[in-house]
């Protein structure tokens, strides 16, 4: 199987096969001596040229993660004979920015109003979870576009809280 | 000693007080909310309650609820853990008028420390050493400057019903006071259901050092060494050792007794906790006495071989200490950690979710007191403190190297945790030679995080594409050996089988 990895943004060329329970493993076209066990499921137990690595996958509907010791990767991988096409490059630093509640909570307090001036990691909305109340942070200057959350509403990971532009 | 024991909490502290119930033999009882139907605590206990939504005052705080369901059980005491009802003395004068034992001190002494300028007040009158501030609580900003002005800045705005960090700020400046007092109050009345604010001198560069305390009923008051504390975020105690790495014998014998005498004063019975600040001098003032077991008592048990929860019960049930205070030995070294689901990449907030992946520590000196596990939902409605992971050594390097070698086995998946944060405070040179104060994670979480080794993409790759190729097999490994049909598909699977068997017959027949 050929496959095209991306790890943190770096792209790899692989090719795995398994023949007589041993597997061959080229990257980047340079043969490299491996072994590999499911230690259970999204564990597993890799030897690289003698070098032993316990890898941990974390998944979720959208991404991959892969962890080798304490350093977590951002993983993609494709198969280059399926028409799945690659995670378009996010945004950069221009246009309006949303700000999104990073947790489930409540809404506890607007910190600005609409078409206020705000300074970079300026704290715009506040939201309560688990006990713990978080300033949502402007990620750039600019001014309030819209205030989408209102005080005392339940939010979910990931709604849109406020834009700035 | 009691029958039947209900344990007024949840989490890991719940599942802490469930086990040494069954260790003495008595029967445990859990309650549980909406959302903690499957929490590690109801399937722990030996009976669990439903008591009500997951909103903490409409169950684990309603004193009725959890009143009625000891009545109806037939519990004979009430262990509060930690949070929610354990400093509450409302909660231990119904328990009494209920004729249900509370396992703590007595509603009086509670109240007296409950309310930190009460307690400030009586601990003046007993000689107490004491931070400079006033005894009462705020009426207004303009008190709140007036006093400032008069102390200095910085002050500390504390809640006087306060604990954990909650209803607590800083401030440096007059044009600071106003919001910090109103943010501290309305985070006092949400966290305790009052509003009372009291100023404090900010002592520069403090340790937070605390004292743990037992006393029987019958008068007896000893005192178990300290606990180191000042690893804190936002005033939220993230890591605890004990002993301390800057006291030695002789100061922890004076503090000892000068905790010894505050729980004296307070008539204080049951364990409790003397918290001092330290000074760089190594001065030490009284701050508050937390009524309570405290979240990082396992240090403590480590180091004196003591199981605290085992002692709160006999005590509750009228015995007598069974040990004097030229008993008590430290042994060794003890550090904590507080894993928490909340993210470091995200200014730590909450992460609650479920877990789908658990890999927890064992091997020498580990304890790991833990709330969690593989498949559970991590509820938002709750502190995110999931487990505590503990390492013992015969000193403090030892406990260390235990500790960052057990947090290198432990693996939460699926949420975010705090692990990382403990690697890079115990590996940080200045926390191993001891040198730190409360403001040191501040500073060290300020000073960016050094990009962690990533020398191993190129594993990850590899990995990466195992992982695809095994995707359709879901076969575990057995013995160390791919199950036999982890090849690809199970008809070729049948084929190798039988050449492997071949094989093995071959060689047999050959030796």
């Amino acid at each position: 199987m050929v496959y095209e990895v991306t790890i943190d943004g770096k792209n790899y060329r692989l090719d795995l096969g398994r023949a007589d329970g041993r597997w061959q493993c080229r990257i980047d076209g340079r043969e490299v001596q491996m072994d590999a066990v499911l230690a259970r499921t999204d564990v597993l137990s890799v030897l690289i040229e003698g070098k032993a690595y316990e890898v941990k996958r974390e998944r979720t509907a959208t991404d991959m993660h892969l962890w080798v010791g304490a350093a977590r990767y951002a993983a993609e991988l494709r198969d280059p004979r399926s028409l799945r096409s690659r995670k378009a490059a996010s945004g950069g630093e221009t246009g309006p920015k949303k700000l999104v509640a990073p947790m489930s909570g409540r809404v506890v307090r607007v910190l600005l109003p609409e078409n206020a001036t705000v300074e970079a990691g300026q704290g715009v909305v506040v939201v309560e979870a688990m006990k713990m109340q978080n300033e949502i942070k402007s990620p750039k200057k600019g001014t309030v576009q819209k205030i989408v959350a209102a005080e005392g509403a339940n939010v979910n990971a990931g709604e849109v809280l406020a834009i700035v532009e | 000693m009691f029958k039947k024991i209900l344990v007024a909490n949840r989490g890991e502290i719940a599942v802490r007080v469930i086990r040494a119930c069954r260790e003495l033999g008595v029967t445990s009882v859990a309650v549980f909310s909406d959302v903690d139907r499957a929490s590690l605590h109801v399937r722990k206990a030996d009976e669990a309650y439903h008591i009500g939504p997951a909103a903490a005052a409409e169950s684990y705080l309603n004193v009725t609820k959890i009143l009625g369901v000891a009545k109806l059980c037939g519990a004979d005491a009430i262990h509060p853990g930690y949070g929610f009802l354990s400093e509450n003395s409302r909660f231990a004068q119904a328990c009494a008028e209920a004729g249900v034992k509370f396992i703590g001190p007595s509603a009086a002494s509670m109240e007296m420390m409950g309310s930190k300028t009460r307690a400030r007040q009586e601990m003046e009158k007993a000689g107490i050493p004491l931070v400079p501030g006033a005894a009462r609580g705020l009426e207004s900003a303009e008190q709140a400057a007036q006093i400032a002005a008069k102390i200095g800045y910085p002050i500390m705005l504390k809640a006087a019903a306060g604990g954990g960090g909650k209803g607590m700020r800083l401030v440096h400046s007059p044009a600071e006071l106003k919001p910090a007092l109103e943010a501290a109050q309305s985070e006092s009345l949400r966290a305790f259901g009052d509003a009372e604010v009291y100023v404090e001198k900010a002592i520069v560069n403090p340790r937070h050092i605390e004292m743990q305390v037992l006393a029987d009923e019958q008068g007896n008051t000893v005192y178990l060494g300290e606990r180191e504390c000042s690893i804190q975020r936002r005033h939220q105690k993230v890591l605890e050792e004990s002993p301390s790495p800057v006291v030695d014998p002789d100061m922890r014998r004076r503090m000892g007794e000068v905790a010894v005498r505050v729980a004296k004063a307070a008539s204080y019975t049951n364990a409790g906790t003397v918290e001092f600040l330290v000074d760089p001098d190594k001065n030490f003032y009284f701050l508050e006495m937390n009524t309570r077991l405290q979240v990082e008592h396992p240090v403590t048990e480590l180091i004196t071989g003591l199981d605290l929860v085992h002692l709160q019960i006999h005590i509750a049930a009228g015995e007598k200490l069974p040990f004097a205070q030229e008993d008590i030995h430290i042994r060794g070294h003890a550090v904590e950690c507080r894993i928490y689901a909340e993210d470091p990449d995200n200014n730590y907030f909450p992460s609650p979710g479920k877990i789908t992946l658990l890999l927890a520590p064992s091997g020498p000196g580990i304890r790991r007191d833990s709330g969690m596990y593989e498949g559970w939902t991590v509820p938002m409605d709750y502190d995110p403190l999931l487990a505590k992971l503990i390492g013992y050594g015969t000193d403090r390097p030892q406990a260390i190297s235990r500790l960052v070698r057990a947090l290198n086995e432990y693996f939460v998946g699926g949420i975010k945790t705090n692990i990382s944060l403990f690697r890079r405070i115990l590996r940080d040179p200045d926390f191993q030679a001891g040198k730190f104060d409360t403001g040191y994670l501040d500073r060290l979480l300020k000073s960016g995080a050094p990009e962690a080794a990533r020398g191993d993409a190129e594993v990850a790759a590899i990995a990466a594409g195992i992982f695809a190729i095994l995707e359709g097999e879901s076969t575990v490994a057995s013995n160390g050996r791919p199950s036999a049909n982890s090849a690809n598909g199970s008809a070729a699977s049948g084929w190798k089988r039988a050449a492997r068997v071949e094989a093995v017959k071959e060689v047999a027949s050959s030796l």
